[in-house]
């Protein structure tokens, strides 16, 4: 059989059966097979929508996302999609079109060194020099992007191993291929484990941080029985969000930069720090020299390299979240804290802490939109079925802070790389691996307008995902570190009056609706929701609106209000430009002439 | 405390592997003074070794982050005082008089270098040893004049008879 066909089969041999991509030139071969095959493809509109479709996948499944680009801009076109993924440990791989090995370092037509650009945003990366290779590296490719910490993998694809012919009765799909560079370390050593159980049963104000690994490791319902079991509050950070029902008595939310005032304070004054799949991100510690300054460090993470990287550690534990959670469980009977005290301690900050959701305001203020999210949710009985992905900046950090989980993998967002127009596209891949669960994209204005083509993908395959933009207007985020860090100094800031959200996706042929006062909110999500079609939300929200936050560097028990002010930039035409810009050519070609 | 480190690394010898490595280094600004790589006595694998400066803390770092690497077999901080390190230096002298010419060659005698070329107006000498020896070296024929230097960096190995092998068996 041809290259292109064994590339099916080996991806079909994962059980995968479906894939986002964009064709082109060094991808024909491949194309040409796919036309043969059962197996699915979704045309995007762009690589990076391809890319974030197959994490958006990936995270919400739990299986490998595939996404494919051609060589060249193809290839580079994924360069952000699969970076996103690798900063959230997401297992996708993607599969990048290459000129003929006969004419790879010669600067062919779209020839790029893709191997190259992708190393250091993937976990291992592949160019299949010979046909017959094919078999053994994509069995080695999903076994990187899924064991240990997942991450992204890539295979660079030359048009002629794509071409040649294969005979898989010599080469044939490998059962397991042997790695002897990789080996995981998932039980965890069973005397850290006893040490850790003797600080927690010595401790008196203990507190869980639980991380992306916590969901990685499927490991939701083992963190709830350890919990329980212990009576220890829980905090998530951004990529835990849902690893705990935030409507349980021991959640405290959200910690860190945008995180919730009680969780912060937890951390910052508990005197044994847990953390589960969890890597102390900037976000999360602030100023690391005062970040829990009294605390013992349990820390639990598969990757060992994470283990005393930005914050030092009394009790390392290198193992799977899941292994390491029943082990504790099974010997922690005896090592149950005292600590009730510091738990109603908690209870009351937290009942002192509960945010102002119901403003009235017009323009609508964002917290009352997540506050009807949470209500529709409700009053749908879709708890258990709802799929939130978000794109980044203020849109991300009020729907982090404000929206309480249920589940794990029902909240989607790019975390470390922070990747704006990343949520549009993910909702479409989340769609695809989840069809029954109802998928609502909050993005902002300014994220949507980076994947906004991407209404085309959904409009053609009638995916029924609700998109809902916060809309000011501007960009969101850099906008409220002006006004707060810059003195107000709005740089570059305001995106205008275009375009017209509604008339755009109806121009794709996608209901659409704006809303601009609160009441109309809940029935406009309810008859979106409802609907079962692809449809565009546009709430127009106060620009001054801004979120509280721990200051870069700062101690994230010390949030700060931010500074609510109107857009000021002054918008500048495109004569007026032209005009400085002669001006200014002016001057240089005639110093003399003024 | 910033230290210098000897690492001794073993990876499988793909394409790209030394680029992984060093953009490893390079992304995370751990501070290289020297890399030098070359096979082993068992095929498609081979040995690289770094020097590194910095504190424990580093160290550490660069050792796990190595691990990650899926091309990486085996990483080994070697001890300072328990191997051997060894480095080979070829400098071109500017030595246009019988007198500088002699003087070279006495030194050379007594590091126990070889003069490998000569011409009328130069002398050049390959000397090898540990770091410390190969710098003595160079400060003796500074005052001389140095035309030029090549140094292939430090490769070392442990002392005894412990070797640096893969966990599994190839």
């Amino acid at each position: 059989m041809k290259g292109a066909e064994a590339i099916i089969k080996s991806l079909q041999c994962e059980n995968v059966d479906i894939i986002f991509g964009y064709p082109g030139g060094a991808l024909l071969p491949f194309y040409d097979a796919l036309y043969d095959s059962d197996l699915i493809h979704i045309l995007t509109r762009h690589e990076q929508a391809a890319a974030h479709a197959a994490d958006g996948y990936a995270r919400v499944s739990g299986k490998v996302g595939i996404c494919v680009g051609t060589s060249g801009p193809g290839a580079t076109n994924l360069v952000t999609g699969v970076a996103t993924a690798y900063s959230d440990s997401s297992p996708i791989i993607a599969l990048t079109g290459q000129v003929s090995t006969k004419l790879i370092g010669n600067d062919a037509f779209q020839e790029i060194d893709a191997l190259g650009i992708f190393m250091p945003i993937v976990k291992h990366n592949f160019q299949i020099q010979k046909t017959e290779e094919i078999p053994e590296i994509f069995k080695a490719a999903f076994k990187i992007a899924t064991t240990g910490r997942p991450g992204p993998v890539h295979i660079d694809l030359p048009k002629d191993v794509q071409e040649n012919e294969l005979d898989i009765e010599k080469y044939p799909i490998p059962a397991d291929v042997e790695l002897i560079g990789y080996k995981p370390h998932l039980k965890g050593h069973p005397k850290q484990i006893k040490r850790a159980l003797d600080c927690i049963g010595k401790s008196e104000r203990p507190v869980i941080i639980a991380g992306g690994g916590v969901i990685l490791s499927n490991a939701h319902n083992e963190l709830l029985k350890f919990a329980e079991m212990m009576n220890i509050p829980v905090c998530t950070t951004l990529m835990g969000k849902g690893a705990i029902n935030e409507n349980h008595p021991l959640s405290l939310g959200m910690v860190g930069m945008h995180g919730k005032k009680v969780a912060n304070m937890a951390v910052s004054e508990c005197d044994l720090l847990i953390a589960i799949g969890c890597r102390f991100s900037d976000r999360i510690t602030g100023d690391i020299s005062t970040f829990a300054p009294n605390a013992k460090i349990i820390h639990i993470d598969i990757d060992p390299a994470e283990i005393g990287k930005n914050v030092d550690v009394d009790v390392p534990i290198v193992g799977d979240a899941k292994i390491v959670l029943n082990k504790m469980i099974g010997m922690g009977e005896n090592f149950k804290p005292k600590n009730d005290e510091w738990l109603s301690h908690l209870y009351s900050l937290k009942k002192g802490c509960i945010p102002k959701m119901d403003y009235n305001d017009v323009p609508i203020k964002p917290q009352r939109i997540v506050k009807e999210i949470m209500n529709v949710i409700e009053q749908l009985k879709i708890e258990k079925n709802t799929i939130i992905t978000t794109d980044v900046g203020q849109n991300q950090m009020w729907m982090a802070h404000y929206f309480k989980t249920h589940m794990p993998r029902s909240f989607i967002s790019s975390g470390g790389l922070g990747t704006m127009g990343f949520g549009f596209p993910a909702s479409i891949g989340v769609k695809f691996a989840k069809p029954d669960s109802k998928v609502l994209c909050i993005t902002g204005d300014g994220g949507f307008m980076m994947n906004s083509q991407e209404l085309g993908t959904i409009a053609d395959y009638n995916i029924p995902v609700v998109i809902c933009i916060f809309d000011n207007r501007t960009l969101g985020m850099v906008y409220q570190w002006q006004n707060l860090f810059y003195g107000k100094r709005q740089c570059s800031v305001n995106f205008g009056d275009t375009p017209d959200f509604v008339k755009l996706a109806e121009s794709y042929g996608i209901k659409a609706n704006r809303i601009t006062k609160p009441e109309d909110i809940n029935e406009g999500l309810k008859e979106a929701i409802l609907s079962d079609e692809p449809y565009l939300l546009d709430f127009i929200i106060d620009p001054a609106e801004a979120l509280c936050m721990v200051p870069p560097g700062g101690t994230i028990c010390e949030i700060i209000e931010p500074v609510r002010e109107h857009p000021n930039e002054k918008p500048v035409c495109f004569d007026e430009i032209v005009r400085r810009l002669k001006e200014k050519e002016n001057l240089r070609n005639n110093p003399n002439n003024k | 405390m910033e230290h210098t480190h000897i690492i001794s690394v073993l990876v499988l010898n793909k394409p790209g592997v030394l680029q992984r490595i060093a953009g490893l280094f390079t992304r995370r600004w751990y501070n290289i003074s020297s890399i030098t790589v070359g096979p082993t006595d068992i095929s498609g694998i081979s040995r690289m070794t770094i020097v590194v400066k910095g504190d424990d803390k580093i160290l550490e770092q660069v050792e796990k982050q190595l691990n990650k690497l899926i091309e990486v077999i085996k990483v080994s901080d070697l001890k300072c005082n328990e191997c051997v390190e060894r480095e080979l230096c070829l400098i071109k002298i500017h030595a246009p008089n019988e007198s500088e010419k002699s003087q070279i060659i006495q030194y050379a005698n007594i590091f126990r270098g070889k003069i490998v070329d000569v011409s009328p107006e130069s002398l050049t000498v390959e000397i090898t040893g540990d770091v410390d020896k190969i710098n003595a070296f160079i400060s003796l024929v500074k005052p001389i004049g140095i035309k030029e230097i090549a140094r292939t960096g430090l490769t070392a190995m442990m002392r005894g008879p412990k070797i640096l092998k893969s966990n599994k068996s190839k």
